[in-house]
């Protein structure tokens, strides 16, 4: 099991930096995954996280400029490691201006994934700050725990409002109360609404349009016989919502929301070369 | 009402209690820094007893409604304070006093305020852990606007009652210091919002106790 990875490009770098500081506010520990071309980050819903799940996907040739790996063995070239994603982003930090990082899982005490980072230097001898990250290895045969969360028949898929707005309307909306409802319809309408004994606010976005999804199994799916203004909605607690807008470094290039009704609600943000996935399910 | 473009009540007053972070949280709802040229609209409705106040509230497309409920409202502490009975009065810029505020020794429980038409004209005094502070006006001060003072007064007032009024005076202009016959202090703050209007915020407080005159 082998992994080297080496990031030149200061765009990518920052671009990189983003996504892991992203997935650090959405999860404390995450399982890190590398292919012969992508990387993943991946949270499962257990209960300790509340049910709520994360699937992020990218590109490792968008980011990296030298990638190796050879995984546990040839039929599943793969590995897949947990670790703490702060310490990612914390080593990254001191990465902001450096001329190159490289990534690589080595055997120290115990399993590490090492990022050492090359600063510029005024003098010939260069700097090299390195992290060593403790990793735990997954074993081949609980892989399967961390499969792509299959994507359900939802109700309606629309796409999201500005994330700042609803960012500051979410965040304003926490101070009232601890869960929302969010409410879409096929008319490219969404409701925010909270209720208490003081008060209830409801913000109405509309002309947001609706993502032309090609249901997988046409045969049972109940988008067509929706008529389009009916409203699917799902009551959510309000922090998990909060994490993903607040959170969110990536400003992506679309942001769509999919909900089953009184079930779960799934957020997509889309970039070129990335892709989060985040399932927050109902309360009862 | 003046700084509403619209305001219309049909009965002679209305009163009711709410939440009032519940009410500055809904008003802020699409964020405290509106970004440059979008703005904000709000229209606020109240039906009548037992209805809830309605706030619609509308930033580039998107609209928010908020309904608060109500409540009973509580009888409101009359301070009887009458302009007839006032015996001291001074105008000052409120930059004056808000050096003054932020200067406070806040660990003094009190600050005793002296008024009187002759030396040392206003005088803000401070008792805490270490020491005794105090800060005159002169008369002709710049930043005494108006003068009024008919009779010495000093009075004790507590700093933590006087706290809240910090934030009015903040925003204030100018701040008019009012003591009446039985040494209750009004502080009336002038706020000019950015459209130039202007309201006044109103302030009351009762004195601390008696002191005698050995202990000025």
């Amino acid at each position: 099991m082998r992994f080297r990875g080496k990031l030149v490009d200061v765009a990518c770098l920052n671009h990189f930096t983003r996504v892991v500081n992203t997935i650090t506010k959405l999860a404390k520990t995450c399982t890190l995954r590398f292919t012969v071309d992508k990387i993943y980050f991946i949270l499962n819903d257990k209960v300790a996280n509340g049910g709520v799940s994360m699937w992020c996907e990218l590109n490792q040739e968008n980011f990296f400029d030298e990638f190796q790996m050879e995984g546990v063995a040839a039929e599943d070239n793969e590995i897949y490691l947990e670790l703490t994603s702060e310490n990612f982003s914390r080593a990254l930090k001191t990465a902001q201006n450096a001329k190159a990082v490289k990534v690589k899982l080595t055997n120290k005490q115990c399993p590490c994934l090492t990022v050492a980072v090359e600063l510029p230097s005024l003098s010939s001898s260069s700097r090299i700050v390195t992290h060593d990250i403790p990793v735990g290895i997954i074993p081949r045969k609980l892989w399967n725990d961390f499969r792509e969360p299959s994507v359900p028949d939802f109700d309606v898929s629309i796409y999201l409002p500005v994330m700042k707005t609803m960012k500051s309307v979410v965040d304003r909306m926490k101070n009232l109360s601890n869960s929302i409802v969010i409410e879409a319809n096929q008319k490219g309408e969404m409701n925010l609404k909270i209720e208490t004994d003081l008060v209830s606010v409801a913000t109405h976005f509309k002309d947001l349009g609706n993502p032309p999804w090609v249901p997988e199994h046409a045969s049972q799916n109940s988008t067509e016989k929706r008529h389009p203004e009916t409203m699917a909605e799902a009551r959510i607690d309000i922090k998990r919502l909060l994490q993903l807008l607040a959170g969110q470094q990536v400003n992506p290039a679309k942001a769509l929301c999919n909900i089953l009704n009184k079930r779960i609600v799934h957020f997509i943000l889309l970039h070129e070369d990335f892709s989060l996935q985040y399932f927050i399910p109902a309360l009862t | 009402a003046g700084i509403f473009q619209e305001f219309m009540v049909q009965e002679e007053s209305v009163m009711f209690r709410i939440n009032l972070s519940v009410l500055l949280d809904c008003l802020t709802i699409f964020g405290t820094s509106s970004s440059p040229g979008t703005q904000t609209a709000l229209r606020m409705c109240y039906r009548g007893y037992g209805y809830p106040l309605t706030l619609f509230l509308e930033e580039g497309g998107v609209v928010t409604v908020c309904k608060i409920n109500t409540q009973e409202p509580e009888e409101i502490l009359d301070f009887d304070f009458c302009s007839t009975n006032v015996v001291n009065k001074i105008i000052l810029l409120s930059e004056g006093l808000r050096e003054a505020f932020s200067e406070l020794d806040m660990t003094s429980e009190v600050l005793q305020i002296t008024m009187s038409p002759n030396k040392p004209y206003f005088r803000l005094s401070t008792f805490g852990n270490a020491g005794s502070a105090y800060l005159d006006y002169p008369k002709d001060s710049d930043l005494i606007e108006a003068f009024h003072c008919n009779q010495t007064q000093t009075n004790r007032y507590k700093i933590a009652l006087l706290k809240p009024s910090i934030k009015a005076l903040a925003l204030s202009c100018k701040v008019s210091i009012r003591t009446d016959n039985r040494g209750f202090l009004s502080l009336q703050y002038m706020i000019r919002n950015e459209d130039g209007q202007i309201c006044f915020v109103e302030y009351y407080c009762c004195p601390d106790e008696d002191i005698t005159e050995q202990e000025i």
